[in-house]
């Protein structure tokens, strides 16, 4: 059995991934067993795969979007993600997406040109289980988790940004922030003179 | 209003920067270890050349045409004197003892060994600098106005805004691995002096009617930004699109990241030409690309990236402040030398700018003298400008996107030494603004995408107008050269603007005219150039300048009338009859060169 890292641990895979064929036509489903099936094949047999033995999970190619699962997740044992390429980065949206604005909160895999030096972007995107491509050591790859010991923006790993994570902890929004209505202008001209003048 | 010293005394004197807090130099520093990591891989055969590719691109570092270059990231083109020598310190240790400041407000060095590089960024780390998204498909150094601060119609402090939008950048899980660069650019000023229409991501602030400022031209208002989107140069020129008026400045991150999160699941990576938001905004139409952002923005707006009031004023107390004396007015010394030594004066009266505080200036140093590739300074030049920021303008200094650099805070009082020092060092040609000015890329002398050579056809232009007196009677004029489509030059918004082409292994310039960097004064918005004709060979381009020049001489109605402002009046093709000749001659010259064919 194939391993992953899952949760920062190197573990064995009990899932199955299914493809599409070279010629795009869907794969043929294994009888049972764990199988993360392409989103086309999950579209056009979902009622045969709900009754077929064995759990389910679905992976979204670079293109795919998220929504077009979202009122199924519950139906899902693993949602997994596929990086075509290193460099093609839109995995990370449909990632955030997946957490933040759809709720899922089982296992999110990250599948496809996947090596160590992308684990901590992919980890604070919401990713908790990788499947590193060919030759790559998942043991050794488990320090990349710790690259940065912090992170400005917000994210799934952080959703609060740093600067509302500092102490003395600020103020929860208040409704000036929110509208941007009254709020007093913060700097420029006036907020200048009048930090000149109190200093 | 007092203008005594804006910071609480005892505080020491200068370095108008951004200080680090202890989370900011963490993460460089644990960016100098992962990239040491990365490169050790490199080299010991467990990366491979396409792997290792992207990775080193993040952190500013290319192969170049001879050896790799190293692009250090200046934040807004703000330095203090002791980063200033740190990069002279670098370039003498690991370089040729020199670095080429870039139109992006950086620094290149352009000899240093690969497995250097992880101790030149160890080094840079300890001044709290960095190479993190210098480069690759990510956000890079978010550029501002050069006079970020001092300009008296200022409206915002730019430096701050940008500060906030460095942090939310650097190291951005979501946004690093876009389909292309990102450039987001902030201006401060009413004046754009950012070129905000020319960037992935322009933004100008701006204060809304309301509050005791009922005329909207008078402080008073809130503050937010003009949200422009999809303008740019390179391959595809556009001006860019306003996707908000005023966008108030809570929502700032927020709004930025719809954008880029539309952006990076809708951008083409099919085609690296095509990969650009603004191709994406064209392609969508710009009302449907807003719409877009808008419906994604719907989720993120009032979230916890929202900008708090104590952040912005927490960011802007990690900026140290000039301490400014309080000052009548100008310098009676200052007037005098004006009236009495006429080198000063023409030097004072291109290089050297209003500022907002009483009695003090702003200074650019010229790194453009002629035959000095444009934008290069030598380590002795770099350690002497450090001194002269130390002892004229509180240790601090701005590089512009013009590739010069400034002083920003030099009193009057002041100035003429300091006139007489740069000029010694060689920085103090009197040109700023003027044609011999020219914002040039490295070219094909260094970099391996050009088609064709920059620095010896700027050298060739800066010989050709080599007179003083008429290059100033010439007025203000960008010339802008690049040597391939990727405009690093900016050719497209010179106002002439000269491009280097490939036709059958040989290098050719079009030219252009009528570009315009943004709305530096009433009235004139960014523009792209307009090609004139057939490009030409290098050696005739000083000729076809100086006929451009020629015509406009004999066509402006005043002084006052801009070489920019006569091509918009007239159009260009007089311009063209000029060079090419008319109509009929260019068709008989096509006849002629047929039949000999």
């Amino acid at each position: 059995m194939a391993t992953l890292i899952k949760d920062r641990n190197v573990v064995a895979d009990p899932w199955l991934r299914l493809e599409l064929s070279a010629d795009g036509s869907l794969p043929p489903v294994p009888p049972a067993g764990d199988i993360i099936m392409p989103l086309a094949l999950w579209q056009s047999r979902r009622k045969a795969l709900l009754v077929r033995p064995g759990r389910i999970g679905v992976w979204l190619n670079s293109h795919e979007d998220p929504e077009a699962i979202a009122n199924d997740l519950r139906l899902f044992g693993v949602v997994a993600v596929n990086f075509p390429t290193f460099g093609d980065g839109r995995g990370y949206s449909i990632a955030r997406l997946l957490r933040e604005r759809y709720g899922w909160k089982g296992e999110l895999r990250a599948v496809g040109d996947i090596f160590r030096d992308q684990l901590f972007y992919l980890s604070s995107c919401g990713f908790n289980s990788f499947v590193l491509r060919e030759g790559e050591d998942p043991q050794e790859a488990l320090a990349a988790f710790g690259d940065f010991s912090e992170a400005y923006a917000s994210s799934v790993a952080r959703p609060l940004p740093l600067f509302r994570r500092r102490r003395p902890s600020p103020p929860p929004l208040s409704r000036a922030e929110r509208g941007a209505r009254t709020s007093p202008s913060p700097l420029g001209r006036r907020g200048r003179d009048e930090g000149m003048e109190g200093a | 209003m007092s203008l005594l010293p804006c910071r609480p005394r005892g505080f020491h004197r200068g370095n108008e920067v951004y200080r680090y807090d202890e989370i900011d130099q963490r993460l460089v520093e644990e960016r100098v270890a992962q990239f040491r990591d990365q490169t050790r891989r490199y080299l010991a055969g467990k990366l491979s050349e396409d792997d290792f590719r992207p990775l080193r691109l993040r952190n500013g570092l290319y192969i170049q045409r001879y050896a790799p270059m190293l692009r250090v990231a200046i934040p807004y083109g703000l330095l203090s004197s002791r980063q200033l020598r740190t990069l002279a310190h670098i370039s003498r240790k690991w370089d040729r003892g020199y670095g080429h400041f870039s139109t992006r407000q950086n620094i290149q060095f352009n000899w240093p060994k690969l497995e250097d590089t992880p101790d030149i960024l160890a080094e840079l780390a300890r001044v709290q600098m960095h190479a993190i998204q210098t480069s690759g498909n990510s956000v890079r150094n978010i550029t501002t106005d050069h006079f970020a601060g001092v300009a008296r119609d200022e409206i915002v402090d730019s430096f701050v805004w940008c500060e906030l939008l460095r942090q939310w950048s650097t190291l951005h899980p979501e946004f690093s691995y876009l389909p292309r660069k990102f450039k987001i650019a902030v201006n401060g000023t009413a004046a754009d002096r950012a070129a905000t229409y020319l960037h992935d991501i322009g933004l100008h602030a701006v204060r809304n009617k309301g509050g005791t400022g009922s005329d909207g031209a008078s402080p008073g208002g809130e503050v937010g930004f003009r949200v422009i989107v999809g303008g740019g140069m390179g391959r595809t020129p556009i001006i860019g699109h306003v996707m908000t008026e005023f966008l108030p400045w809570p929502h700032l991150l927020t709004y930025i990241e719809a954008v880029m999160r539309v952006y990076n699941r809708y951008g083409r990576r099919d085609n690296i030409h095509k990969a650009r938001i603004k191709i994406l905004v064209k392609a969508l139409t710009p009302e449907q690309f807003r719409e877009d952002v808008e419906a994604e923005w719907a989720h993120l707006k009032g979230g916890p990236s929202t900008l708090t009031a104590e952040e912005v004023r927490r960011v802007e107390g990690h900026f140290t402040r000039p301490a400014y004396v309080q000052l009548a007015g100008d310098d009676a010394d200052y007037t005098a030398r004006l009236a009495s030594d006429p080198g000063f004066a023409a030097w004072a009266k291109r290089n050297v700018h209003p500022h907002k505080v009483p009695g003090y200036a702003a200074v650019t140093l010229s790194l453009k003298k002629t035959g000095v590739p444009p934008g290069d300074a030598t380590a002795e030049q770099m350690d002497a400008v450090a001194d002269l920021a130390d002892r004229y303008s509180q240790a601090e200094l701005r590089v512009s996107h013009e590739q010069n650099l400034i002083l920003a805070d030099v009193r009057q009082s002041g100035l003429h030494a300091l006139w007489a020092e740069a000029k010694a060092l060689g920085l103090a040609t009197p040109n700023i603004g003027l044609i011999t000015n020219i914002i040039a890329c490295p070219g094909g002398d260094f970099c391996s995408l050009a088609n064709a050579k920059s620095i010896p056809v700027a050298q060739a232009i800066q010989e050709r107008f080599d007179d003083l007196d008429y290059v100033h009677d010439i007025g203000e004029l960008d010339l802008n050269i690049s040597g391939c489509m990727n405009s690093c030059g900016h050719h497209h918004v010179g106002h002439i603007g000269i491009l280097g082409v490939d036709k059958n292994g040989e290098e050719w310039y079009q030219i252009s005219i009528g570009g315009n960097q943004g709305l530096t004064r009433p009235g004139a918005p960014a523009a792209v150039g307009k090609v004139i004709g057939p490009s030409f060979a290098q050696e005739q381009i000083p000729d076809v300048i100086e006929k451009l020049i020629g015509i406009y001489l004999q066509k402006r109605e005043s002084e006052e009338e801009r070489f920019i402002d006569v091509v918009w009046r007239i159009g260009i093709e007089p311009f063209k009859e000029h060079v090419y000749g008319d109509a009929n001659q260019r068709q008989e010259r096509r006849s002629r060169s047929l039949a000999a064919a």
